[in-house]
């Protein structure tokens, strides 16, 4: 099952290798990772989307939280949450089919950021779901270039903020047999 | 007053008490080193730097209190990385100070550099890299709080030349304050309750003990626990000594090389309590055979170590020490007659056993005879094989931090520079390394550090003329093709060695010089080693082949 986990870290060198590290070194598989900076500038969140069944989700958060750096974590897969993605698609275009693909990408409320004689690129922004959809769509015109920026998500209801304490063994304790979800205060 | 980084360095490093540092010069680190020199703290110079990440990684499970290290750039910080792995798999508090290139050509490869940040950043704890000379002291600061508290573990510092030139106004931090790091130590009260009930009903219970006991100073407290409820207590290797192995209670060691009775304890009991434990595979057997009819208690300081292998019951987060003591005040002796008379049948029908026949010299006599001539409380470091297991089994360890060795990495060439870290840590009692031949061949050329310092370590080498646990798994699963692990044609006279190094050598070959030889090494008050020329193949015994259940055996005749 795909993950959406949320991690607050201290904004400052090696730490993004730090993460990225984790991951591999105890074989952990992320699909996209997307970091920046915060309200806060000595603060970065990341949002991590990687594949994995409950016990591997919960050594995931578990290692993350154990990280110096990491400031807290937060499991938002069964969160009320917004996810976005960004994509560039490059597609191949000409004359005779132009206006095919834009008919899909105002359908989608994509933007079309360049065209040339050969291909028109298009940017979108949306949840998973609605950028698979319009790939689908796009590909069979031909697909030159793809770059997604990886999902970047918040929680609807609580905020991942640097109050309270990193993380709540006690809430964790208490439903031992259950994964851990988002750290409610 | 403004001081250079380097002044800042030395002056933490007298702001966190440090008795000792183990390490070796090198271009970039030179700064450091010359205001070492007349600093007033104690160097120990080593002649490899695995040897140095060793002496301090002894030091801190002998003391409990953070080993340092220092060395060069390049080639001296990719020595300490063995070192590093062995302590950070074994939960120890180290602080490495690493020399490294100037800030300004660091990623030019320049001469001796290394990327150390990137190379040690999965077998420390944490790292830093000293970009600003102002940051120093905290870093510093940060360092030891972080290699000391929580699950202990090694903090590696990166300090280039330009930053330990530059100067800043020197001012060491009287707090530490670190957002991302905040260690439970109180247990939560309603999973303590909860295990008391658990414990209160149990009819075969069983306390599984780890190193974290130890790490947590918590081996009184664990005493009086267990003999308060009378459950009897099995340890890992890296938990001997926290509960006194000739007590009635005492299971002794369980796992592979384990005694029958505790494994057949384990695989028996209603309710395991692990303390400062992490199910290691070591341990466990086949995960999914184990303790098959076990509710899990688990305490432990690391979130991450509960259900990792083994989905537990009643997971309590924090320090040994506290969650004990909350138990302890909630439980009374346990009405469990039935379950330790049936222990007290396994201990009668399997107890751990040797030949004792003939001339010759067998490891198991010498660990045995060491333990009584030292009253079973000498420190005792070891290599990783089969004369490690045999010290497990045979010395009955009694105190806490007196068994020093390498568990979790399994690194041959620890026992010997880790107990010269054990003895200037704790000069005052009798330092032990049982060495193997294989293993004493990797770290051997700290004797010439043992001299010089007069360090009186008494190394032990038990010369099987064999990396032996390598040939005891090759004998029963590889039809005795003894690929790679014999070493006998090429093994010195490790006596003679030592005498030409200044120590003490004698050659041991006949059963009854064991007792006058180890005689003569306690009377001694340099380094002194014994060769002991041992039985060539012989095996340990019990043992549980990977991949089995605890209580699938496996014994001699
Ligand atoms: C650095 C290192 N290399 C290889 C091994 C694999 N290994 C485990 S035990 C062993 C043999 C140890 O031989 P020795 O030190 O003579 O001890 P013995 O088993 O004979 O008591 C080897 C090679 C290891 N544990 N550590």
């Amino acid at each position: 099952m795909k993950h959406t986990i949320s991690v607050l870290v201290e904004n400052h060198f090696g730490v993004l290798a730090h993460v990225a590290g984790l991951f591999s070194a105890r074989g952990f598989n992320i699909d996209s990772l997307a970091v920046g900076e915060t309200e806060d500038p000595t603060v970065s969140r990341m949002t991590i989307i990687a594949q994995g069944d409950d016990r591997t989700i919960e050594q995931i958060t578990k290692q993350l939280n154990k990280l110096i750096d990491v400031i807290k974590v937060q499991d938002l897969t069964e969160e009320e949450k917004i996810s976005r993605e960004l994509v560039l698609i490059k597609a191949q275009t000409g004359a005779q089919n132009r206006s095919e693909v834009l008919q899909i990408v105002n359908t989608f409320r994509a933007k079309v950021v360049d065209v040339n004689p050969h291909s028109i690129t298009v940017e979108v922004t949306g949840n998973e779901e609605k950028i698979d959809a319009i790939l689908e769509l796009l590909r069979p015109f031909g697909i030159k270039e793809v770059v997604r920026t990886g999902t970047i998500a918040l929680s609807r209801k609580s905020e991942l903020n640097l109050k309270g304490p990193k993380e709540a063994p006690e809430a964790k304790v208490e439903k031992p047999e259950k994964k851990i979800t988002g750290k409610k205060k | 007053m403004e001081l250079t980084g380097a002044q800042i360095m030395v002056e933490s490093l007298k702001q966190e008490k440090v008795e000792a540092i183990f390490g070796l010069p090198g271009g970039v680190i030179l700064p450091t080193f010359d205001v070492l020199y007349d600093s007033g703290l104690r160097f120990i110079l080593v002649r490899h730097e695995q040897g140095a990440s060793h002496m301090a990684d002894g030091y801190a499970r002998a003391t409990g209190r953070p080993g340092v290290c220092m060395v060069t750039s390049g080639p001296g910080a990719t020595n300490t990385v063995t070192g590093l792995a062995t302590a950070y798999m074994d939960s120890v508090p180290m602080v490495c100070i690493t020399g490294q290139v100037a800030t300004t050509v660091i990623g030019s490869d320049a001469f001796q550099e290394a990327d150390t940040i990137g190379i040690t950043r999965s077998v420390t704890k944490h790292n830093y890299l000293v970009k600003e000379v102002r940051d120093l002291a905290r870093i510093v600061k940060e360092a030891f709080y972080i290699a000391s508290t929580g699950r202990p573990g090694p903090v590696l510092i990166d300090f280039p030349v330009d930053v330990s030139r530059a100067k800043t106004e020197f001012v060491y931090p009287k707090e530490v304050s670190i957002r991302g790091y905040k260690p439970t130590l109180a247990g939560h009260p309603k999973q303590i309750e909860k295990a008391a009930e658990m414990i209160l009903e149990a009819k075969r219970p069983v306390l599984y003990v780890g190193g974290g006991c130890i790490a947590s100073g918590a081996a009184a407290e664990l005493t009086e626990f267990a003999r308060k409820t009378g459950i009897p207590v099995t340890t890992t290797v890296l938990g001997l000594g926290s509960f006194p192995e000739t007590d009635p209670l005492s299971l002794r060691m369980l796992g592979m090389h384990g005694t029958h009775y505790a494994n057949y304890s384990v695989q028996g009991s209603d309710l395991l309590i692990a303390v400062g434990a992490r199910f290691d595979d070591r341990v466990t057997g086949k995960v999914s055979l184990f303790a098959p009819k076990a509710r899990i208690i688990h305490i432990d300081i690391d979130p991450s170590s509960i259900s990792k292998t083994i989905p537990v019951h009643c997971p309590i987060v924090g320090d040994v020490k506290h969650i004990l003591r909350a138990l302890t005040g909630r439980v009374k002796k346990l009405e469990i007659g039935e379950w330790t008379a049936q222990i007290e049948e396994w201990k009668k029908k399997h107890p751990l056993k040797y030949d004792p026949s003939g001339d010759v010299v067998r490891q198991q006599y010498v660990i045995d005879k060491i333990g009584e001539l030292t009253n079973h409380e000498a420190v005792v470091t070891t290599g990783v094989g089969q004369h490690q297991m045999w010290t497990a089994q045979w010395y009955r360890f009694q105190n806490p931090r007196s068994m020093i060795t390498s568990g979790g990495l399994g690194t041959m060439g620890y026992g010997f520079p880790a107990a010269i870290g054990a003895k200037i840590g704790r000069p005052k009692e009798t330092v032990f390394c049982i060495d193997g031949d294989g293993s004493f061949q990797m770290t051997l050329t700290e004797l010439a550090t043992a001299v010089y310092y007069k360090i009186p370590v008494k190394v032990v080498i038990m010369d099987n003329a064999h990396h032996g646990m390598v040939r005891q798994w090759q004998e029963l699963f590889y039809n005795r093709r003894y690929s790679g692990s014999e070493l006998g044609p090429s093994n010195p006279d490790f006596s003679k060695l030592a005498q030409a190094y200044g120590a003490l050598g004698i050659r041991v070959e006949k059963k009854a010089e064991v007792v006058p030889a180890l005689e003569k090494a306690l009377q001694c008050d340099g380094p002194v080693v014994l060769h002991m020329v041992v039985a060539k193949e012989d095996n340990v015994y019990p043992m549980v082949p990977t991949g089995h259940a605890l209580d699938q055996v496996m014994d001699m005749a």
